[in-house]
């Protein structure tokens, strides 16, 4: 395409054909699977090659299309079958379910009701997914077209609104561009909430040879797959917002830093820009705008740290992973030296929507100071794991139970962790906290880049802080002794504490090295690596001390600290457990219990090991946890 | 050290020749290095530094820098056992303890016959199939401790090795 003339045309066919698809016209129907990770994994492929087989034997194919969409976001349900236009939602599909499906509803319109999604708290059977309470509260702003568009084909994404922000920027003056975004409100959604147009408008203002937009998708926070699953469903998406930014600023190049281990997205990217490349819309002079713009990919290599973005630059560059101190900022002096913005994935994901239909349309929802939407990563122990967008200002409660459908198992819910490592846990208390950058911090966690893992009561705060640390402490880059040390020391102290042998001093050592820690460390990975041991101090401090005082752990997870009991009144005195103990420190009774023929056998507490063998040898549930 | 040979070196200088025209093409090279032999030991870096002119020690401190690049060869299957927040409180411990028992070999360590190495991965991203396990890249879904035998066996019976 080399006119915005042609752009328009090629958009309005791209849209006529993508709503044909989705309504049926002509009495078509599309059956769409999704393409991310999770339902990947479980077999998607296998399903598509099926229905393609089936498709082709009965000779449909010019009445039924199948093929791969993003991310539905509902991961814990795939691998997911939507059939258009009747919007029908079939989930936990096998390949042996396919069959049935293509013989019921795709012949003969009628809807298989054993694959319907079951409300957990009703025991509902929904058929569309609209109507599906994991979705309704839900807007789709930053996954825009996920799950809908086939991300592989710069068609369909056209058809779902693509490059008709770009195609409005370029018709505005940069400054234009800036303002647009800043009255959005956009704030940065890589954790630290950073105001999107402020950062645009400070490189906008430095004048260089060259300037760069950077691209940040190493989304190291472990249990956070936001970007991941946009890179996936709709790459275009991202790029677009990626030249929009480059144009404001005056950059030409623009660099994505993806996570090696996610191969897909880095598939999905590269085939994007190839195919923007083909179209006219990345390259030299796009569509006669004059505006010149290409888009090149780096792979991260396991380094938690190059999220920070000065030593994503570094690692950009060829070098160490380390933080560079700030000032100068990038948007000073980044990549190469030139003048560089960083915005995460999600950020920019969202600009397309703000050129397109306008920053007050963006601002619609959201509370004061938070606009728009945000995407989390629900995951652990609650029904719906999945991908989320919600309006800015959904409490926690709405998140936790109306969207992810509660603690499964009837268990009791504990703490949701919010910021990965950096951030903290809110607790019952919290849950009716409306969810934006500046309440999140107020209330002693943060937003983060999204990853949200609930906790129910078998989980043991104190491992959780000692999970985190663990990750901090091996994830430091070395650069300032602080982080170095202090973590590695603070991991120590949570280790004995697990083990049974911490002190209360240790408590007091633990808030001190925390202290230190973060005033005196360079990046944000060592200024916020003891978040989590001060927010579960703070909520749990009785666990804690349960684990130095008592020396037990109440959520039985800490091994070492695991009493290994046999009651004596229902065991049979098979002797399993005394033959599978490792040390021998079962050994039978002279007590038979009533009903019983056998002596009983008993534990030796001070030989045990805590390996927990007796235990899954036991047929008759006699051996118990304390 | 391992003895590198022509044909080693000439691909080694081919895949640095792929990124000629890069400012800054070192990570791009180690990575192409480490997908194509499983591990970037000395005599390999000293090469590239001579292709590139990069420093042998800048290059080492790349190297020992970032959990994908190694310096001693990997196993034939590699058992990612994704250890991110999601995975962990659903019990990928107890999943890459099985592996471990079961190996012989803690994680970061590869059997004595070359066969298998695990590794515990941060978060793979998929997080709503937790616990997740990759091995030479296929995902295995929501795992339980009693799968992992299964898994292990499968995968000896396949063979290979040293």
């Amino acid at each position: 395409m080399k006119t915005f003339a042609e752009l328009d045309a090629k958009i309005c066919n791209c849209t006529e054909a993508l709503q044909g698809k989705i309504k049926g016209a002509d009495g078509t129907r599309a059956i769409l699977l999704c393409g991310g990770t999770g339902c990947l994994s479980s077999n998607s492929m296998d399903i598509k090659a099926k229905f393609e087989k089936l498709i082709a034997d009965n000779n449909m194919g010019d009445k039924v299309t199948c093929n791969i969409v993003g991310c539905f976001g509902f991961c814990s349900q795939g691998p997911f079958v939507k059939i258009f236009p009747e919007d029908t939602l079939y989930r936990l599909v096998q390949v042996e379910d396919v069959e049935e499906i293509f013989e019921k509803d795709i012949k003969n319109g009628e809807i298989v009701e054993r694959l319907l999604y079951v409300e957990p708290l009703t025991g509902e059977k929904v058929a569309k997914q609209e109507d599906i309470n994991f979705y309704k509260k839900q807007k789709r702003i930053a996954l825009h077209g996920c799950g809908v568009i086939n991300p592989e084909d710069i068609n369909e994404a056209m058809g779902e609104g693509a490059f008709v922000g770009l195609k409005r920027a370029l018709s505005m003056s940069q400054k234009e561009v800036i303002d647009e975004v800043l009255a959005s409100g956009l704030r940065g959604r890589g954790g630290a909430g950073f105001p999107s147009g402020r950062k645009w408008s400070f490189a906008y203002a430095n004048e260089a040879d060259q300037k760069y937009v950077v691209c940040n998708g190493d989304e190291g926070d472990p249990g956070a797959f936001m970007d991941r699953s946009i890179l996936e469903g709709n790459p275009f998406a991202v790029l677009e917002g990626m030249m929009i930014a480059g144009y404001a600023i005056g950059a030409t190049e623009g660099y994505f830093y993806v996570r090696a281990e996610y191969p897909i997205a880095v598939a999905r990217l590269k085939n994007a820009i190839k195919q923007m490349n083909e179209a006219g819309i990345l390259g030299e002079n796009i569509m006669g705008s004059g505006f010149s713009f290409q888009a090149h990919i780096r792979l991260g290599a396991g380094a938690f740290v190059c999220g920070e973005e000065t030593a994503l630059l570094n690692s950009i560059e060829g070098k160490r992973g380390m933080p560079r101190p700030r000032p100068p900022f990038p948007a000073v002096k980044g990549l190469w030296g030139k003048p560089t913005i960083v915005n995460n994935v999600e950020t920019l994901a969202c600009v397309p929507y703000i050129l397109r239909e306008g920053a007050e349309k963006f601002a619609e929802c959201g509370t004061e100071k938070s606009k728009g939407t945000k995407v989390f990563a629900l995951g652990g122990k609650v029904n719906n794991v999945g991908l989320v967008e919600i309006p800015m200002g959904t409490t926690l409660r709405e998140l936790i139970y109306d969207i992810g459908g509660g603690i499964p198992n009837g268990k009791e819910f504990k703490a949701i962790q919010t910021g990965g490592p950096s951030g903290g846990c809110l607790t019952k208390e919290a849950l009716d906290e409306p969810i934006d950058f500046d309440n999140l911090v107020a209330k002693g966690s943060m937003m983060g880049s999204g990853g949200a893992i609930v906790m129910d009561e078998d989980n043991c705060m104190v491992d959780v802080a000692k999970f985190y640390m663990e990750f901090i402490c091996d994830e430091s880059c070395g650069k300032c002794s602080p982080c170095r040390i202090g973590t590695k020391r603070m991991l120590e102290i949570l280790t004995r504490i697990t083990e049974g042998n911490g002190t209360m001093e240790d408590l007091e050592e633990l808030e001190e090295l925390g202290k230190t820690v973060k005033a005196n460390s360079l990046c944000a990975l060592g200024q916020t690596a003891a978040n989590p041991i001060i927010s579960t101090l703070t909520h749990f401090k009785d666990e804690y001390l349960a684990h130095i005082v008592d020396k037990k752990c109440p959520a039985k997870v800490c091994k070492k600290l695991i009493q290994y009991t046999i009651v004596q009144d229902q065991c049979f005195g098979c002797g399993m457990c005394a033959k599978a103990c490792p040390v021998g420190c079962i050994q039978q009774t002279d007590y038979t219990a009533p009903g019983k023929k056998l002596k009983s056998y008993q534990i030796d507490a001070s030989k045990c090991v805590k390996c927990g063998a007796c235990l899954a040898t036991c047929k008759f549930k006699a051996i118990i946890q304390k | 050290m391992a003895h590198i040979s022509d044909a080693g070196v000439t691909k080694i200088c081919e895949i640095c020749d792929r990124y000629a025209n890069e400012k800054t093409p070192l990570m791009m090279i180690l990575s192409d290095i480490q997908n194509e032999y499983g591990y970037i030991p000395l005599d390999v870096q000293q090469i590239v530094s001579e292709k590139t002119g990069i420093s042998v020690a800048e290059i080492y401190g790349v190297v020992t820098f970032y959990s994908f690049f190694s310096l001693e060869p990997k196993g034939k299957y590699v058992i990612g056992c994704c250890m991110g927040t999601a995975c962990y409180v659903k019990g990928a411990q107890l999943v890459m303890d099985k592996f471990s028992e079961i190996l012989g070999i803690a994680p970061g360590e590869t059997t004595a016959d070359g066969m298998f190495t695990i590794d515990a991965l941060r978060c793979i991203g998929a997080c709503g199939i937790a616990p997740a396990v990759t091995i030479n890249g296929k995902v295995y879904p929501k795992l339980s401790v009693d799968q992992v035998p299964g898994i292990v066996a499968e995968y000896k019976a396949l063979g290979g090795g040293n």
